[in-house]
């Protein structure tokens, strides 16, 4: 059951994530790149990580996907016909060497130990909360300020230039 | 029960199919949500191995993960929003020479 | 196991089916009220009191002509609606309509689940439903839904900080994001030399600056007056559902009243003490009776709202957004967490 479940949503995720590549539009990528994170926060429900579930859709799925569909529809990009041919053999090399990583990914993943099965007792808001701010209150604190830095660096990037500078 | 090695295999063709986008897609946003795309792959292996070895410092490293994503997205996509201002056209084989 | 299926499978059908109806008619208690607030009698021609008239409205919209536009971006046009509509429906999962009830033998809580992240799920479902608003904007290919997409969606992503912040204080009071939990933190009284005078609310005791921003907030989240700019109907034709016709504009329609119901039903939960009040330990039903009641008096709330208040500048939105709530939110924290401190 629970199995059938997983194939369910890893079969969405995957197609998700090949349209996300496959699309010319890149708004329609975008979709399917929601599409994906969706699943994955149901597959991080499925291991009984709920918190983190909870933060992919509201963080990934709900503020930084609008960031670039904003940008995607800011500088109205469209469907461009491929210019440079000479690239073009890019994508047939790419599909043999992506076998050949996805093999030896698998050939290290199956023969992984098996292991007990989650337990979810820690997947509370509660044991993340309280061991984010004692063992790891330093990382929380630099991530504070590299959010502080990134906001900065976006908003004097993107400022347009005051005329007669 | 769902043995480990589902989730990272799917942990490994979601990887796989964004190193495949990085490299054939030449809209300069494609490339950034083919990265994003990597990037939640990576957090799928973090969660998976945090959940079935009961240690919860691989949800918080997820945590962390996903705010320097955002970080990330937020300035690449500032300096996207400025190529563009420059070039016109946010292709990346396009935009091979440092003169505008 | 099967025997959890079938329950959660009444309960929901039974929700779904309710909050159809209360859809349906809210519709026409908003036209009724309005008319009065404007001195006029509102719908009045179906049936006895305009009751009819949901009836009369759900079948123009099955039969108007749906209209797709030649030009429009076909897949997400059709898309916009449904991811408009799909999580305004999806956050009743968790909402606790009362306490429990004894049916054959069993005792049934009120609620579809009871998930640990609760608050969180809701907050998730709500990021989601801006997209709809965003895609349906782009889609139709016309200035005017372009500007009201995305004047809604700046709107809707600045009010969701000051409303994520202003219920901070909640859940540091209530110290869980279960809204089971939260109601249940809200049980007893104040009493003075014995005599119950306050019930033990959030509003009361110590939130009632995380209750006013939490309100201005959904307000803004609803795109509700004073905060429907990107509806104008006089500076922007209808904004982003200017192009949309029949099925997905009734859809539109629908999943903004059943934002608004999730609205008002989040506020009782967390503020107003959801199904809790006098007698509910006797007698459980009541416990349904007194939600609805509180949840009836915030829908009067926004409704009275939109037929007094004119309508924010978009500058002065973003002003009051940004300037005014986030840092009144960030005070409610500090507050919060002072009196925390010294109470427990």
């Amino acid at each position: 059951m629970e199995k059938a479940l997983f194939l369910i949503l890893a079969a969405v995720c995957a197609v998700a994530a090949l349209n996300v590549v496959l699309q010319r539009n890149p708004l329609y990528s975008a979709l399917s790149l929601i599409a994906t994170l969706c699943s994955l926060a149901a597959i991080f429900i499925t291991l009984q990580a709920q918190f983190i579930a909870a933060i992919q859709v509201v963080v990934y799925a709900g503020a930084i996907m609008v960031l670039f569909v904003f940008v995607i529809m800011l500088l109205n990009v469209t469907t461009a016909e491929r210019t440079i041919d000479r690239h073009r053999y890019l994508k047939f090399l790419a599909i043999p060497f992506a076998g050949l990583l996805i093999t030896e990914v698998f050939y290290v993943i199956t023969r992984f130990p098996q292991a007990q099965m989650p337990t979810g007792a820690i997947g509370t808001t509660e044991s993340i909360g309280v061991y984010l701010f004692n063992q790891y209150l330093l990382p929380f604190e630099v991530t504070s300020i590299l959010i502080l830095m990134a906001m900065v660096g976006a908003m004097v990037l993107a400022r347009r230039e005051e005329k007669g500078k | 029960m769902v043995p480990i090695s589902w989730y990272l295999a799917l942990s490994a063709i979601l990887f796989t199919i964004g190193v495949v986008g990085v490299f054939v897609k030449q809209n300069a946003i494609s490339i950034f949500m083919c990265i994003e795309l990597m990037l939640n792959a990576v957090n799928l292996t973090l969660v998976t191995f945090s959940s079935f070895f009961n240690e919860v410092s691989g949800q918080l490293f997820v945590f962390i993960v996903m705010t320097v994503a955002a970080a990330e997205a937020a300035v690449g996509l500032a300096i996207i929003i400025s190529i563009f201002r420059n070039r016109e056209s946010i292709n990346v084989d396009e935009a091979n020479i440092l003169k505008l | 196991m099967t025997e959890f299926i079938i329950i959660s499978l009444i309960k929901i059908a039974v929700v779904f089916f309710i909050l159809l109806t209360v859809i349906a008619y809210l519709s026409i208690f908003e036209r009724k009220i309005l008319g009065w607030i404007q001195m006029r009698p509102g719908p009045n021609r179906v049936g006895p009191w305009g009751l009819l008239q949901p009836l009369a409205d759900g079948i123009k919209f099955l039969f108007k002509e749906d209209l797709v536009p030649a030009a429009v971006d076909k897949v997400t046009f059709i898309l916009a609606p449904m991811v408009a509509m799909i999580p305004a429906l999806m956050t009743y999962a968790v909402i606790p309509f009362g306490s429990e009830i004894e049916l054959f033998g069993r005792t049934i809580p009120l609620h579809i689940t009871s998930i640990n992240v609760g608050l969180l799920y809701v907050f998730a479902l709500t990021s989601i439903g801006v997209y709809g608003i965003v895609l349906a904007g782009w889609s139709s290919n016309n200035k005017y839904s372009l500007l009201g997409g995305l004047r809604s969606s700046a709107q809707m992503i600045s009010y969701e900080l000051a409303l994520a912040l202003s219920i901070v204080g909640v859940l540091l009071q209530a110290g869980t994001l279960d809204l089971q939990q939260i109601v249940a933190n809200q049980a007893g009284t104040f009493k003075i030399a014995g005599i119950p005078v306050l019930p033990r609310w959030h509003i009361f005791w110590f939130q009632p600056l995380g209750f006013i921003i939490f309100l201005v907030s959904a307000n803004a989240e609803l795109n509700r007056i004073p905060f429907d700019l990107p509806e104008a109907e006089a500076e922007l034709v209808a904004g982003y559902h200017t192009e949309y016709s029949s099925m997905k504009f009734a859809m539109f329609y629908m999943a903004e009243y059943a934002n608004m119901i999730t609205a008002s039903a989040i506020a009782t939960t967390l503020f107003l003490g959801g199904w809790r009040g006098p007698f509910v330990d006797q007698v459980p039903i009541l416990s349904v009776i007194y939600f609805t009641l509180k949840v009836c008096i915030f829908i009067f709330f926004f409704i009275w709202l939109r037929g007094t208040m004119p309508r924010f500048r978009y500058d002065q939105l973003m002003n009051l957004g940004w300037r005014v709530l986030l840092p009144l939110a960030f005070l409610n924290i500090f507050i919060s967490a002072t009196i925390s401190l010294f109470v427990s």
